[in-house]
């Protein structure tokens, strides 16, 4: 692996370096601006981005799954690269399923993963379990690597009553303590600042683990994604931060999400250690947080990943794509370039996967996440006083007047409110 | 055992050198050691809160950060959520708008989002507020009533320097969000013997500083001094007997006290410098006016800032001062 640090010449001249206070002397012909140690330069020349051949793509297999550089090879036993692979496909069979289930009005809304489940899977393998992670909503296989149930799965898309969230947001917002892996909330970009905190306090608490941040590439326009670099660099945070670049934000393309090149390069401006990985290559996305783990918690420095992949799916149910991206085109990533047919090539040219344990995996698989449907559809939703607790650690006195009015009404007008659907 | 700091024993201290020093202190040798950050924190701050707390605790536990009020309250709400007592200082009130979506959308509804699996209640953000008579319209704003509207923080504001060490312990070791606005212009002018031991003060419960009889004055922070003042003038110059409370906590706000006191008065008036329109006089207002309607002799009273910004040299115009309060008290007399 390549990594790009602040120090390499990539475009031409040296990135500046962390800075280094040192006393000011007017004899030397050096400059002794605080902000910056550099030489200095007699001609007017502008740095030109370098956008056509920008930062390049680390990968380990080719698009048929064969691997090209054998010395990078993670060289996984077949038990781990079988577990990546049932973990991908079990995950796009959740996501049919359940995005099935929106369109049928059983579920209010729901995002599918598909092209992305590579990214997912390989960055989940290279951690500890211990790894805090702040996501943003296109994460669900980190969560289901780390053993998620899809009982707990199918709980929160349904708010019902085994949710552990406890019915108060929308699908695909899971969270787990048990698993580390922080709640998700809608807003974007909001866990980056957050995850240099958590980062900083893991380093103070000296635990040895790092902290994983994942976010898209449209996320890292937002404010908050610009302090969480600027924070993370300064305060020499163990810290990776993954960027999902998967070409869409909704309908927006990246083309016009920036002009640079994309998020990797942006890395050295905050002194930070940065690559651009194949995100369809599972090895690439393993290797690569591997790596990054492990330096980010013996240097205490934070990396930036950009995985490069394609959104294949539409943005949510709320979205059809087709209103601004063509079919051939999704077509060519279904078919050409994904994260699962490449593993499950290099599986079968092991021998360690055929057609039958393909066939028996998708009916087992299936199985399991109907299983898991029918019985969440099955259970009640969540106790209505859960409206009004947590919202502070105690229950105001505001809060219980509310809640006593609350039921006072509804007892009135109890013909008009769902109330059978709920937990007595 | 804790050992009081040296410059605090038992002798007169400003609001500045209590209001963190103190409680800072008191936190950062307890079970769970705190964290203290911002701009310019690590020289002393500003206005000097966080003077020699680096050099005793460490550069890892008091820091600088970049200039970003939404990274400070990000970074803090990440140092929360995993264990740190994480105390953010934005330099002034007037600049915490940047780090609104991650105050209002993220830390006040960590907890509740996440089924109480996940929470910030480790994260104490202060910021100096209010007047100082020469701020002008960004450096003495109370933006109180923003985050009033804000479900799941708290919003705490000392009169003196002897209830911001307690009030700001309180809000260190509650397990919500707090934010605690510190009247700047205490920070030199309030000076008071404040005892060297830890104490709280507890949230959400008023402070009725004087009893009376005839007129309920509400206020927070710098305008409790106001208001005293006009207590002791309606007193001498119209024999009305005022009773003043110091709400303390805006959110969430002691209503049992408010409206006990003007059940008994029937007359009410609220001041505060930050502009009239949607301050949060109006809330009190609006739930005093449903528990107490009979009660009342004369309409509730607001004597508040304008629908202005604040102004530079048109402040002693501006704001809610002795006169205009105490030209509100007689009406409310002789309605």
């Amino acid at each position: 692996i390549l990594w790009l640090g602040p120090d390499s010449n990539l475009f031409g001249f040296g990135i500046f370096g962390a800075l280094r206070q040192q006393p000011f002397d007017s004899s030397e012909e050096k400059p002794q601006f605080p902000g910056a140690s550099a030489e200095f330069i007699d001609h007017l020349e502008f740095i030109q981005p370098n956008v056509i051949s920008g930062i390049p793509v680390y990968r380990v297999m080719d698009r048929a799954g064969k691997i090209i550089n054998p010395s990078e090879d993670p060289q996984l036993s077949k038990e781990q690269v079988l577990n990546f692979y049932q973990k991908m496909t079990l995950l796009n069979t959740m996501d049919r399923i359940l995005y099935e289930s929106q369109r049928q009005g059983r579920i209010s809304f729901y995002m599918t993963n598909y092209g992305e489940e590579g990214t997912h899977i390989g960055s989940a393998a290279a951690l500890d379990p211990r790894d805090l992670v702040f996501g943003q909503y296109r994460e669900a296989g980190v969560l289901m690597y780390r053993g998620f149930p899809l009982d707990l799965f199918m709980a929160q898309c349904y708010a019902n009553v085994d949710d552990l969230g406890k019915g108060r947001q929308m699908p695909v917002h899971y969270g787990s303590k048990d698993l580390n892996f922080v709640t998700i909330s809608s807003p974007l970009a909001t866990q980056i600042p957050q995850a240099a905190g958590a980062a900083y306090a893991a380093k103070r608490e000296n635990t040895n683990l790092a902290v994983i941040c994942y976010f898209g590439e449209g996320a890292a326009s937002e404010g908050d994604a610009h302090a969480g670099f600027n924070f993370s660099a300064t305060l020499e945070c163990p810290l990776i931060f993954f960027c999902r670049n998967n070409g869409y934000a909704i309908s927006t393309p990246t083309n016009e999400q920036y002009r640079g090149d994309g998020i990797a390069a942006r890395g050295p401006g905050y002194g930070m250690m940065s690559i651009r990985v194949d995100g369809n290559d599972v090895f690439a996305v393993y290797n690569a947080t591997k790596e990054a783990r492990r330096r980010a918690v013996a240097e205490n420095q934070p990396f930036l990943i950009e995985a490069m992949t394609y959104r294949i799916g539409h943005h949510s149910t709320s979205d059809d794509s087709s209103a601004y991206r063509s079919v051939d085109e999704v077509n060519y990533w279904d078919k050409q370039d994904h994260p699962i047919s490449r593993l499950r090539h290099y599986m079968t040219a092991r021998s360690w996967w055929s057609e039958e344990d393909e066939r028996s995996w998708r009916k087992q698989s299936r199985k399991m996440v109907m299983e898991a449907f029918e019985k969440a559809e099955k259970r009640h939703k969540p106790h209505p006083d859960l409206m009004f607790s947590d919202v502070y650690e105690e229950m105001t006195p505001n809060l219980v007047k509310q809640k006593e009015a609350m039921w006072r009404h509804v007892q009135q007008y109890k013909e008009h409110y769902p109330l059978d659907a709920y937990a007595k | 055992m804790y050992s009081s700091m040296s410059m605090c024993m038992n002798k007169t201290c400003n609001l500045e050198i209590l209001g963190l020093c103190f409680t800072v202190s008191i936190n950062m040798r307890c079970i769970c050691p705190s964290v203290i950050f911002g701009e310019d924190v690590a020289f002393g701050g500003v206005f000097r809160c966080t003077v020699g707390l680096r050099d005793k605790y460490g550069k890892d536990r008091v820091f600088n950060t970049p200039l970003c009020e939404q990274g400070i309250v990000g970074f803090g709400i990440g140092a929360a959520v995993a264990g740190a007592t994480a105390i953010a200082e934005i330099q002034f009130a007037d600049y915490i708008y940047p780090a609104f979506d991650q105050i209002v959308n993220e830390a006040a509804k960590y907890r509740y989002r996440s089924g109480n699996l996940f929470d910030c209640g480790n994260l104490t953000i202060r910021a100096p507020w209010g007047c100082v008579g020469h701020g002008s319209l960004y450096h003495s704003q109370s933006p109180e009533a923003f985050f009033a509207h804000c479900p799941g923080i708290k919003v705490v504001i000392p009169r003196g320097p002897v209830q911001c060490k307690g009030l700001l312990l309180s809000c260190i070791a509650d397990q919500n969000p707090c934010i605690f606005f510190e009247p700047k212009i205490l920070y030199r002018a309030a000076v008071e013997q404040v005892p060297t031991e830890a104490y709280t003060i507890p949230l959400s419960q008023a402070e009725v500083i004087q009893e009376g009889s005839d007129v309920t004055l509400v206020a927070w922070g710098t305008q409790i001094h106001v208001l005293r003042e006009v207590a002791n003038m309606a007193q001498e110059k119209l024999g009305v007997s005022c009773e003043l409370i110091d709400l303390q906590t805006i959110l969430p706000w002691d209503t049992e006290t408010v409206c006990k006191s003007v059940a008994k008065t029937g007359r009410l008036l609220i001041s505060h410098e930050a502009p009239i329109t949607g301050g949060f006089a109006a809330e009190i207002s609006s739930t005093v006016q449903e528990e107490c309607f009979l009660n009342l002799e004369a309409p509730i009273a607001r004597v508040c800032g304008y629908d202005t910004p604040f102004p530079h040299i048109f402040e002693p115009f501006y704001i809610p001062d002795k006169w205009k309060c105490f030209e509100a008290v007689k009406k409310l007399i002789s309605y």
